[in-house]
C-alpha cells in the first residue's frame, strides 16, 4: 500500500499540469453550456452588440419567462419529449429483458450467431433506413401519430440493451435458477421471481440507457415522420424557431435548458449506475 | 419434451417479441431499402424496376465528390474524438482531488439532447455575436466577425467540431474504464525500476488500451458516418453543399424531393460502406486479441 501511495505522489509542476489539462478538457466539453446558460441571461438589445462581451450586463431570467409566450406550445413539447423517452423506455424494457434471459442462460443452436445479428443492427441507424420507415409508418397509418416517433427509436436501443443486461445476468449465480426448478418451480415463475428480482439494478441501468437515448435522438424520426404541432418532441419545437433569421437566441436557449432539465435530472441521481453499467458492457467483449 | 427442449423451447418463446420487433423495424425496412433502389419508387401509388439506373445516376450527379468529403470529415471527426478522449481519459485518471467531479462533468454532451447542444453550437459559431469569433476577435486572432458557418471550409471543420464535442464524452468514458482495468502492478513494476511518468504512458497504457481504442473507434465510425442531426440543424448541408455528407445527400433526395429509389440506391451504399468497416473492424480486433469475439 506504501508504494501504491508514493506513485500517486504528483510534484507541484505535475499537479499543475493536470489542472491545466483537465481544464482545457471540461473547457471544451462545457463551454457551449455555459456560453448557452449565459446568453439566456442577456437581455436581446445587450446580446445583439458587438463587440462581444463574455459575461451578460443587466443578466436577468426575463427570457425563462416571455418564452412561454413566444413559443405557445413550449410545455406541451416538454410533455411530448418525456412521453415518447418513456413509452419508448417502457416498450424497450418489454422486449429487452426476456431476450437478454434467454442469451444469457439458454443454450440453444444459434444462440452466438444470433446476438450477432442483434449486434449489427447497431451499424444502421435510422437515418439510413428512413425511406422504407417512412413507407412502413404510412401503411400502418402511424404517420402523424407519437408512434411514428416511438417505434423506430426503440429498435435501435434493442442491441445494446440486450448486450448490457445479458452481462449483467451472467453475474447472477445460476444455482438459484436450479434450486427455484429443482422444487417444482416452472421456467417462467422463476424467470418472474427469481430472476426479475435479482436483474433489477441491471434492468434500471438498461432503461436509463434507452431512456436517454431515446430522448437524446429523437430529433429525425419526429422531423420526418410527424408534422402536426403538437405531437413535436422539444428539439423539433424548438428548431422550427431556430431556422428563422429572427432568432430569439436568449429565449432558445432558456427554453433549451429547460428541456434539458428532465434529462439531468435523471443524470445526476442514476449516474454511477449508469457509468458502472455500461463500461462493463464494453469492457466484456 | 425432454428437460433440454423445453429449455430451448423456452429461450425462443423469450427471444420472439425483440426478435420479430428487429425485423419488421429493421430487417424489412433494410431488405426494402436493396429492393427500392432498383426502382423509380416516388410518392406515386406504382412504380417500375429499372435495374441499375439509380446506381449509374448516383455517380453521374457528382456523388463521388459527396463520398469522398463524407470520408474525410468521418475521418478527421474520429480521429478528434479518439486524440481528445485519450486526452481526456488520461488526464481523468489521474489521482488529483476532485477527480469524480471532473468525471460527471465530462457527460452533458452525450446525454442532452443531441439537437439542444447543436443549437448552442449554432449560437457560438454566429459571426456577430458569438463566443467563438467574439473571443477570436478579443485575442487578435481574427480581424472582424467571422460567420462560421457561412463559408464551405469554415463550416467543414465547423461541423467535425461539434461532432467530435458530441462523441468525446462518450469515448473518454469507456477509454477511462480501459485504463484503469489495467493492472496495477504493471505500473508499479515500471516505476520501482524508476520508468518516468510519460514513458509509463508510452510503454504500458498506450499499448494495453489499444482494443479499446479500436472498438471506440469503429463505434465512434459508425455514429460519426450516420451522423445526420447536427448537418442538419446547423448547415442543411451548405453553403453550396460544401457539409453535404452521404447521410445528408440522401436525406434530401428521398425525404426532401420524394425520390425514393435514387434515396435508396445512396443508402445502400452506405450501408455497404459501414459493412466495410465492421468487416474491416473484426479482422483488426481478432489480430489484436486472439479470441476476443465469442
Amino acid at each position: 500500500m506504501k508504494s501504491n501511495a508514493m506513485i500517486d505522489r504528483y510534484r507541484w509542476y505535475e499537479m499543475v499540469g493536470i489542472y491545466a489539462g483537465i481544464a482545457l478538457f471540461l473547457a471544451f466539453v462545457l463551454a457551449p453550456f455555459v456560453e448557452g446558460f449565459l446568453v439566456s441571461l442577456k437581455p436581446l438589445t445587450y446580446l445583439f452588440s458587438s463587440p462581444y462581451k463574455f459575461w451578460p450586463q443587466n443578466a436577468s431570467f426575463d427570457a425563462y419567462f416571455t418564452m412561454w409566450e413566444r413559443v405557445p406550445l413550449l410545455g406541451r413539447y416538454i410533455f411530448n419529449s418525456i412521453l415518447i423517452s418513456t413509452i419508448g423506455t417502457v416498450i424497450g424494457v418489454i422486449l429487452i429483458t426476456p431476450a437478454a434471459y434467454a442469451f444469457a442462460r439458454f443454450d440453444f443452436r444459434g444462440r452466438g450467431p444470433l446476438l450477432g445479428a442483434f449486434l449489427a443492427v447497431n451499424m444502421f441507424s435510422g437515418a439510413v433506413l428512413l425511406i422504407p420507415l417512412y413507407r412502413l409508418m404510412r401503411s400502418f397509418g402511424l404517420l402523424n401519430t407519437y408512434f411514428a416517433m416511438i417505434v423506430p427509436g426503440v429498435a435501435f436501443v434493442i442491441p445494446t440493451g440486450i448486450w448490457l443486461l445479458r452481462t449483467y445476468m451472467l453475474r447472477i449465480p445460476q444455482e438459484l435458477e436450479e434450486a427455484a426448478l429443482a422444487d417444482g418451480a416452472s421456467r417462467f415463475y422463476t424467470f418472474r421471481r427469481v430472476i426479475l428480482p435479482l436483474a433489477m439494478p441491471g434492468i434500471s441501468v438498461v432503461a436509463i440507457y434507452a431512456f436517454l437515448t431515446i430522448y437524446a435522438q429523437q430529433f429525425i424520426y419526429a422531423l420526418t415522420f410527424n408534422s402536426k404541432t403538437e405531437y413535436m418532441p422539444l428539439p423539433v419545437g424548438l428548431y422550427a424557431f431556430f431556422g428563422r433569421q429572427d432568432v430569439i437566441w436568449n429565449e432558445l436557449m432558456a427554453a433549451s435548458f429547460l428541456g434539458v432539465l428532465p434529462v439531468f435530472v435523471v443524470f445526476i441521481y442514476l449516474q454511477r449506475y449508469l457509468v458502472a453499467g455500461m463500461t462493463a458492457g464494453a469492457l466484456k467483449t | 419434451m425432454t428437460i433440454r427442449q423445453s429449455a430451448v423451447v423456452f429461450a425462443w418463446i423469450l427471444l420472439i417479441p425483440a426478435l420479430l420487433y428487429v425485423l419488421v423495424i429493421v430487417a424489412y425496412p433494410l431488405a426494402d431499402t436493396i429492393n427500392l433502389s432498383f426502382t423509380n419508387a416516388s410518392l406515386r401509388q406504382t412504380y417500375d424496376w429499372i435495374g441499375f439506373d439509380n446506381y449509374r445516376n448516383i455517380f453521374k450527379r457528382g456523388f463521388s465528390e459527396v463520398i469522398l468529403r463524407t470520408l474525410v470529415w468521418t475521418f478527421f471527426s474520429v480521429g478528434l474524438k479518439m486524440v481528445i478522449g485519450t486526452f481526456g481519459a488520461v488526464m481523468l485518471n489521474a489521482a488529483v482531488p476532485g477527480r469524480t467531479m471532473f468525471r460527471v462533468l465530462t457527460m452533458p454532451p452525450w446525454i442532452v439532447p443531441m439537437a439542444i447542444g447543436i443549437f448552442m453550437w449554432g449560437w457560438m459559431y454566429n459571426g456577430q455575436f458569438g463566443m467563438i469569433s467574439g473571443l477570436l476577435q478579443r485575442f487578435g486572432v481574427i480581424d472582424g466577425p467571422m460567420p462560421f458557418l457561412a463559408f464551405g471550409t469554415s463550416a467543414f471543420w465547423a461541423t467535425i467540431v461539434t461532432d467530435v464535442w458530441i462523441g468525446v464524452p462518450m469515448v473518454t468514458i469507456y477509454l477511462l474504464a480501459a485504463i484503469q482495468s489495467i493492472p496495477r502492478d504493471l505500473y508499479e513494476a515500471a516505476w520501482a525500476d524508476g520508468a518516468g511518468r510519460f514513458y509509463r504512458f508510452r510503454r504500458i497504457t498506450l499499448p494495453l488500451i489499444v482494443p479499446a481504442l479500436i472498438t471506440m473507434s469503429i463505434i465512434s465510425l459508425i455514429s460519426t458516418f450516420n451522423s445526420f442531426d447536427i448537418i442538419w440543424i446547423l448547415t442543411q448541408g451548405g453553403p453550396s453543399g460544401k457539409t453535404t455528407t452521404m447521410i445528408i445527400d440522401t436525406y434530401r433526395t428521398a425525404i426532401g424531393s420524394y425520390k425514393f429509389g435514387e434515396g435508396a440506391a445512396r443508402a445502400v451504399l452506405i450501408c455497404i460502406f459501414l459493412s466495410v468497416f465492421c468487416f474491416a473492424y473484426f479482422r483488426l480486433i481478432s489480430r489484436f486479441s486472439g479470441a476476443t469475439m465469442r
